[in-house]
């Protein structure tokens, strides 16, 4: 590699004290982080955190309610992406905001803010080859994005960045669609560029192994404020893991009633699943949960948890592998839901559970509609009984609702969550799976959800509980299986286990 | 905004009576709203045609009034209006309810004419054996319907099994309908007499069917009528309605409940081409006796309209069929009288259409309606 000629001008940023509020919620609470010009530096922390909101507060998407965003030292007021762009400070998304049908070339030209409206492609062609030559690393220009592979198209993304003289990088998890080998390339590039003080890098990442090996300070956020940070070069996992999942019991482990060893109700074999463009999301997965139990699977976001739960709720196909219910083959189907008695709670029950312009009442009828007695003889419904046992659940599960007959995209996160719960739950349950579902949720709903879910444990289901929330399954779960890049370790019972195992587990050691 | 009724004293509500329960519908936004913003969408289709008119130099009084006379006027011009009605009430019904489950299908048209074709060619050979009337319609409309559900069935298979936009196939199977038809029509099922137009043998009178209690308006609207409203039925009122809406309104949980959503989509294909099938029966059996190329006349393409009108509520589209087919009615009569081209109906329809499409941004917007009051956020 050549050395490059890249003028050293990486910028210094700091944030002090940025709070920004969300209706009830402080997403940001107090929040200062100092990024000295020229350091690679690690934004921690678990879903939910409040890493998003930090970088999209410093990006100028939202407004912070307080604090200041300080860039060498000065204060600068940044209002939206592009007077950030203005700035020198660029962002890569977790997503690619690339145009695929266009070259390389063709995606460069047109990022920039002033793009002219006839171009000169063989001028263009001819300054970003120039370009390409000061750069520590290349992307072939004349190649279709669609034809890159994911850390190619990473590359392009930082390249534009660079390409428009930015020189503070914010990536958002950018390894999270590369293979390790294509990730460790692009971040030792990023080093190299950062250790000549050519660009400042602030990372969020979930990967400790990332983190250890590329970032020289770190900082860790848990529920909007600042845990922690130091130097990730001398910082211990263990350390970085007890920042960002706490030590704290903030609630006691449910009540549970013991029972001697429970008999298998639901069973993975081997289960392989794929994501759209084919890249394997789930690997062999196998796992047993035993009537009244809770199975909880821990795990970072986006390491094949949503696939596993789409493929139990029959939203995505199995390419591999076999699931049994009570011993027998089990397919997501209706008549095997209720044959087995199977019954979920997904995240975002709005988009998931429910539809939103269909009735309360109605929704609360999606498990009974074509059983009696809602449905009667050739199938006809009985809006009166379907309305009349919403009215029944609105009371005994306290959904807060001005009728049943009330559209349910009219009702609060926390109620509509409740009444998914009331139509999942008000009969009875063997197996149970449950996603995230106290995501974005207040105090109160929370307890509430819980204490129903270990009840239908204690009373005989099978619970499999899969959240990215440690808390959560710690306070839930009998046993603890964690999920990371695909692959599920050994159940470990929650007794002979601890926070720090687990953390390093979810950091994929 | 009103305060939350607790929730113990729901059940305890005394049933309300029909009266307070009409009122109660006509202060319900979810009710009132799009019938508001079908007329206001109508009405501003009107301004602006008007102003097309204007540029032409004809006056949209003289408009207006022709589409009254033509269309509503006499006892003549209504069952000229409501002979045209019938099969855009099937032709609507065949784009509602497959837009119910979330497909947007323009295929009504082939299914019609292929449906047309089948009632024309199946009844000859029934005819030579000297079967009754009675027993050859039935077949012939039996047929119709079976060819049309088959065809819009081959666009809800090629989604769900092939992930096919349907959009897109079912408006191309419309134009492959149309050429295997008039291939059809102009080759092996020609009639030698049929110099002019080519067109398949007529049939015998005793299988035309008659018009309703001496009118002018033949049976196809009373089958458009009950169908819209076993359709409307069926969709509102039944597990398999229940499911499709379930279906349409998100994918994602309907397969969370574990519902068959491939079976679902593709009945509510062949139920659309069912429809339209039957509306090209009638075409053939009451209007043209002989299946050619006026069975392409553009109601599979109108009937969109008709649906976009009435929500995709089966029973809704009956009377915007009704104003649609005045309008069609009114057409001849504007084209003598005002000398305009028979397109301008044409222009019309898409002004319609445009303003509609326009006009669905306006749905939880609308000032004087209050949506908190069908639910309160906590």
């Amino acid at each position: 590699m050549s050395q490059s000629p890249l003028p050293p001008r990486a910028l210094a940023l700091a944030t002090r004290g940025i709070t920004k509020i969300f209706g009830p919620m402080r997403a940001l609470d107090d929040v200062s982080v100092e990024v000295p010009a020229g350091s690679f530096h690690a934004l921690l922390g678990e879903n939910g955190a409040g890493k998003s909101t930090l970088v999209k507060c410093i990006m100028g998407f939202y407004g912070a309610d307080e604090g200041q965003v300080l860039l060498d030292g000065a204060p600068v007021r940044i209002d939206s992406p592009r007077q950030a762009q203005a700035q020198g400070i660029g962002m890569v998304y977790q997503h690619f905001t690339l145009v695929p049908c266009l070259t390389a070339a063709e995606n460069l030209v047109m990022a920039r803010a002033a793009a002219p409206a006839v171009i000169n492609w063989r001028q263009e062609t001819r300054g970003l080859e120039e370009f390409m030559d000061r750069m520590p690393f290349r992307v072939r220009l004349d190649k279709q994005v669609a034809d890159l592979s994911a850390g190619e198209k990473q590359k392009l993304e930082i390249l534009k960045l660079l390409y428009l003289d930015q020189r503070f990088l914010i990536l958002d998890e950018p390894t999270s669609v590369m293979t390790p080998s294509e990730a460790d390339e692009v971040l030792t590039l990023l080093r190299g560029m950062a250790e000549r003080q050519e660009i400042t890098v602030l990372m969020i990442s979930h990967k400790f192994r990332e983190v250890k090996a590329f970032c020289d300070g770190f900082t860790v956020l848990r529920r909007g404020r600042v845990t922690g940070g130091g130097d990730a070069r001398t910082a211990s996992v263990t350390e970085m893991s007890r920042m960002m999942i706490g030590e704290t019991e903030l609630r006691e482990r449910a009540a549970r009633e013991s029972r001697g060893l429970p008999r298998p109700r639901l069973v993975l074999e081997q289960v392989c699943a794929e994501d759209e463009t084919g890249r394997q999301v789930i690997e062999n997965l196998s796992l047993t949960v035993g009537a009244g139990e809770v199975l909880g699977i821990a795990g970072v976001s986006g390491n094949g948890q949503a696939a596993l739960v789409e493929v139990l709720a029959g939203q995505r196909p199995m390419s591999g592998g076999r699931l049994l219910a009570d011993g027998a083959p089990f397919t997501p189907r209706r008549a095997d839901l209720d044959r087995y008695k199977v019954f979920g709670l997904p995240e975002e029950p709005l988009r998931n559970a429910t539809v939103p312009r269909m009735t309360v009442a109605e929704n609360m009828a999606f498990r009974s509609f074509d059983k009696r007695p809602l449905a009667g003889r050739f199938g006809i419904l009985s809006p009166a009984r379907i309305r009349a046992q919403s009215r029944d659940l609105i009371r005994r599960y306290n959904v807060r609702t001005s009728s049943p007959d009330a559209l349910i995209e009219t009702l609060s996160g926390g109620n509509v969550q409740r009444a998914v719960l009331a139509r999942e739950l008000s009969g009875n349950v063997d197996v149970l799976i449950v996603a995230n579902p106290c995501f974005g949720l207040d105090f109160a709903s929370v307890a509430e959800i819980r204490a129903q879910i270990m009840d239908q444990r204690n009373r005989g289901a099978a619970v499999l509980l899969i959240s990215e929330d440690l808390d959560e399954i710690l306070e839930l779960a009998d046993r603890i299986a964690v999920m990371s890049e695909g692959r599920l370790t050994p159940a470990m019972a929650v007794e002979t286990t601890s926070r720090a195992e687990i953390g390093r587990l979810m950091g994929g050691h | 905004m009103p305060s939350v009724s607790s929730p113990q004293d729901l059940p305890a509500r005394p049933r309300p009576g029909v009266f307070s329960r009409l009122g109660h519908a006509l202060r319900d936004p979810v009710l009132i709203e799009p019938a508001i913003i079908a007329l206001g969408a109508l009405i501003v289709a009107a301004a602006v045609f008007s102003l097309f008119l204007l540029v032409l130099g004809k006056s949209p009084a003289t408009f207006f009034s022709l589409v009254w006379m033509g269309g509503f006027s006499s006892w003549f011009s209504i069952q000229n209006a409501l002979q045209r009605a019938a099969p855009l009430i099937l032709t609507g019904l065949a784009f509602a309810i497959p837009a119910r489950i979330g497909l947007t299908l323009l295929g009504a048209e082939g299914a019609l004419v292929l449906g047309g074709l089948t009632a024309a060619t199946i009844a000859l050979p029934l005819q030579h054996w000297s079967l009754p009337a009675l027993v050859i319609l039935p077949v012939m409309a039996s047929a119709a319907i079976l060819v049309g559900a088959l065809w819009m069935g081959l666009a809800g298979w090629l989604k769900h099994a092939r992930g096919v936009n349907e959009t897109i196939s079912s408006l191309l199977l419309t134009y492959i309908a149309i050429a295997i038809a008039s291939f059809l029509i102009e080759g092996p099922f020609r009639d030698p007499a049929s110099a002019n137009k080519p067109s398949t043998q007529p049939l015998g009178p005793d299988l035309r069917i008659g018009e309703m209690f001496g009118s002018s308006v033949h049976w196809g609207l009373a089958a458009g009528l009950v169908l819209a409203f076993v359709l409307w039925f069926l969709m509102a009122r039944t597990t398999f309605g229940f499911a499709a809406r379930i279906t349409g309104g998100n994918l994602r949980a309907a397969q969370g409940q574990g519902l068959a959503v491939g079976r679902l989509l593709l009945t509510c294909c062949a139920i659309a081409g069912g429809c339209a099938g039957l509306a090209g029966f009638f075409e053939v059996a009451a209007i043209h006796g002989q299946a050619n190329a006026s069975l392409a006349a553009g109601y599979g393409f109108t009937g969109i309209l008709v649906a976009f009108l009435a929500r995709q509520n089966p029973l809704a589209v009956v009377p915007v069929a009704v104003l649609f087919g005045a309008l069609d009615a009114a057409g001849g009569l504007v084209q003598r009288r005002m000398e305009m081209p028979d397109a301008t109906m044409l222009v019309l329809q898409g002004v319609i259409f445009l303003v509609l499409l326009v006009s669905d941004t306006c749905y939880g917007r609308l000032p004087f309606l209050n949506y908190t009051r069908s639910g309160d956020r906590t």
